[in-house]
């Protein structure tokens, strides 16, 4: 079963690993709705 | 985790209920994706934030697990995060996330 | 024309006090949180300043440990001492908190910053002696309030107090009653960001060996704002430390652009210089109070030290080409632009390979590169990694991409072409620059010669915006072809010769 498609998906980036914005590209190609996207900064 | 964040969080599961919510994560470090899984399944372990004593279990994956790899459209993937895979320690990323969702999530 | 580095400041200022009332994770958790562990354990976890000079990683930052000797060191660094424990390095300095106290008070120009008078009585003396400071703040230095008026002012008019060894010993008043952008909160982060500005401005004037009046123009980096409510971010930090650090002829401005703003700023710099507006440029950012302790809670639950326990500054002079020191290219700069996107591997394309494309030059012809110096051993213990390592690590994997490096040769790409970091946790602080003294020097002893500074800006958190950003430029050995005035190859040998003696003299001097 999908995990994906047809969800509400909130995504938490992060600065030093993988930026909202690049996640957000990637789910939209699975079929995701994205609600919410952000991107942390440790440092 | 960013206390804004945890509220958006908190929100958007009363609005859209938390089964139909899923959490992407794209933290550098395994430990941090824990944390990270951890505030959005059993609350925001450090006691600060909107989510402290709210166990949402929500389903939450780091970006880089097979699992939801596998729905990406490969060449976005590529394009997008592949780079990372060379940086990250995916493998000590998934068992912590494996870990968290074992434990805590509850769809 | 181009522009030449001519000297750098680069100072850490220990504010074991500040960490506890002023970090914004300890502030935001006595709001949440009053009665929380943390904040009952934090301050056993607070460095004593002996511990701080002897940090490794700082020692670097001041310059008597170079990046080559702290990569040698096995990590984690908390639990060594370094051979030195000096105040004083090539670059710089590590002021302790009570000078420090007093030099923002130097740096008050509105009545603001209140020291009880047996504060000030017992400090004056050391910070009057400091060589660098001393003649700056001197007549600047008031003689201290009662205790009695700091009590009343933190009780009843909501200033900001001031603490010393966890006593009260004075307060930040706020500068209006009603106006937010000028409230006791803002002003001392404000005041505290111009005072550590103003110590590295000190201390770069005297490393480059130029008169204070020759520069003409100060470019302040920093990510603080100042203003009133009706101008929040009007400025000018430059022109205010530049007047306490009694630079008489220079104007300035303000450059911002979150951790990628020093690089901006030295950009923006070198261009001046380099179209002839202005002959003397400095760059310079103080540091920020409310990223102290910022990562605390996971050096606490570790039981390390909280290691985000200094402010940090710095100051960057450019002057006309002086025919020896390293120059600044223009030619080649990289930059992320608003379609470059935020994919790690279209930022570190747009940062690093673009510009290399446009020099035609390969991944190994530069031979270190600085991107963000954060210090590894305040990173990884809070989940962000190692920030340089992973910066090498994606610059090697393009390289290889590209066929510049041989897949075997990656392994082996961070520890040659790479730094380990060594720059506090604060923001535009760690952001490429931390590397400029020592590429300065390593490029005129002859082990190098190009650097890449690269800074990277989470612009996204001002919430204007969700993109990203950063530009980077190359630092590269002077040829001696675009001299001014005609130097002989005598002259440059002279200089050199000076500059490797002054180096050796003031490491011998510790």
């Amino acid at each position: 079963m999908s995990i994906l498609s047809g969800k509400k998906v909130i995504i938490i980036g992060d600065r030093d690993g993988i930026p909202g914005p690049a996640i957000e590209e990637c789910a939209k190609t699975a079929g995701a709705d994205v609600v919410y996207s952000s991107t942390e900064c440790f440092v | 985790m960013d206390l804004e964040n945890q509220k958006r969080v908190k929100d958007l599961a009363e609005e859209h209920g938390p089964e139909n919510i899923v959490v992407l994560l794209g933290a550098a470090e395994a430990e941090a994706s824990g944390l990270a899984a951890e505030t959005v399944t059993n609350g925001d372990p450090t006691y600060a934030g909107p989510l402290t004593g709210v166990s949402l279990g929500l389903k939450v994956y780091h970006v880089c697990e097979p699992e939801v790899k596998a729905e990406f459209d490969p060449q976005v993937y590529e394009d997008q995060i592949s780079m990372m895979e060379m940086v990250l320690d995916v493998d000590e990323i998934c068992s912590e996330m494996n870990s968290i969702r074992e434990q805590y999530c509850k769809y | 024309m181009n522009s030449v580095i001519k000297g750098t400041g680069y100072v850490l200022v220990h504010t074991p006090d500040m960490v506890l009332h002023n970090g914004t994770t300890q502030t935001t958790e006595r709001i949440v949180n009053p009665e929380s562990e943390y904040l009952k354990e934090l301050p056993k976890h607070l460095r004593s300043y002996e511990d701080v000079l002897s940090y490794y990683p700082n020692q670097t930052y001041i310059g008597n440990v170079t990046p080559d000797e702290l990569a040698a060191v096995e990590q984690p660094w908390h639990d060594k001492k370094a051979p030195m424990n000096d105040r004083f390095g090539p670059f710089g300095e590590i002021m302790p908190q009570e000078e420090f106290l007093l030099l923002m008070q130097a740096c008050d120009v509105f009545d603001l910053v209140k020291l009880s008078s047996d504060f000030v009585a017992a400090h004056k003396d050391a910070l009057l002696k400091n060589e660098y400071v001393g003649p700056a703040v001197e007549g600047r230095l008031a003689e201290g309030v009662s205790m009695e008026e700091v009590e009343k002012l933190v009780n009843e008019e909501h200033a900001e107090p001031l603490y010393h060894g966890n006593v009260l010993v004075g307060c930040v008043k706020n500068a209006h009653d009603i106006d937010v952008n000028l409230s006791a909160h803002v002003m001392l982060e404000n005041i505290v960001s111009k005072a550590s500005s103003v110590l590295a401005m000190l201390h770069a004037v005297r490393n480059a060996g130029i008169d204070k009046n020759e520069v003409e123009y100060v470019i302040d980096c920093c990510e603080e704002a100042c203003g009133d409510m009706n101008q929040r971010g009007g400025g000018n930090f430059a022109k205010a430390a530049a007047e306490i650090a009694g630079l008489d002829g220079a104007t300035g401005c303000d450059v911002r652009g979150f951790c990628a703003g020093p690089a901006h700023a030295i950009l923006n710099a070198a261009s001046l210089v380099a179209a002839g507006t202005f002959k003397t440029v400095m760059v310079t950012a103080g540091g920020c109070t409310a990223k102290l302790g910022m990562n605390g809670k996971d050096h606490v639950k570790k039981g390390l030290p909280a290691l985000e326990d200094c402010l940090g500054g710095f100051a960057v002079i450019l002057t006309a080409d002086d025919g020896v020191n390293p120059c600044i290219n223009l030619e080649y700069v990289g930059r992320h632009t608003v379609g470059t996107g935020s994919s790690p591997q279209a930022v570190i394309s747009a940062l690093v390979t673009n510009a290399l494309d446009k020099a035609g030059l390969k991944i190994n012809d530069i031979d270190k590169y600085s991107p963000e110096m954060q210090n590894p051993d305040i990173t990884k213990p809070a989940g962000a990694g190692d920030v340089p390592q992973a910066n090498y690590k994606m610059i090697g994997a393009l390289g290889v991409k590209r066929g510049d490096l041989e897949k075997s040769e990656l392994a082996a790409f961070p520890q040659k072409h790479g730094l380990v970091g060594f720059a506090p946790t604060q923001g535009h602080i760690p952001s490429g620059v931390p590397y400029i003294g020592f590429a300065r020097k390593s490029i005129l002893e002859g082990t190098i010669n190009r650097a890449m500074i690269i800074g990277k800006g989470s612009l996204f958190l001002g919430r204007m915006t969700n993109l990203f950003d950063g530009v980077s430029f190359i630092i590269e050995k002077n040829e001696g072809k675009g001299q001014e005035a005609g130097v002989s190859e005598e002259q440059v040998k002279g200089l050199i010769a000076k500059a490797m003696k002054d180096f050796a003299a003031s490491l011998l001097a510790e």
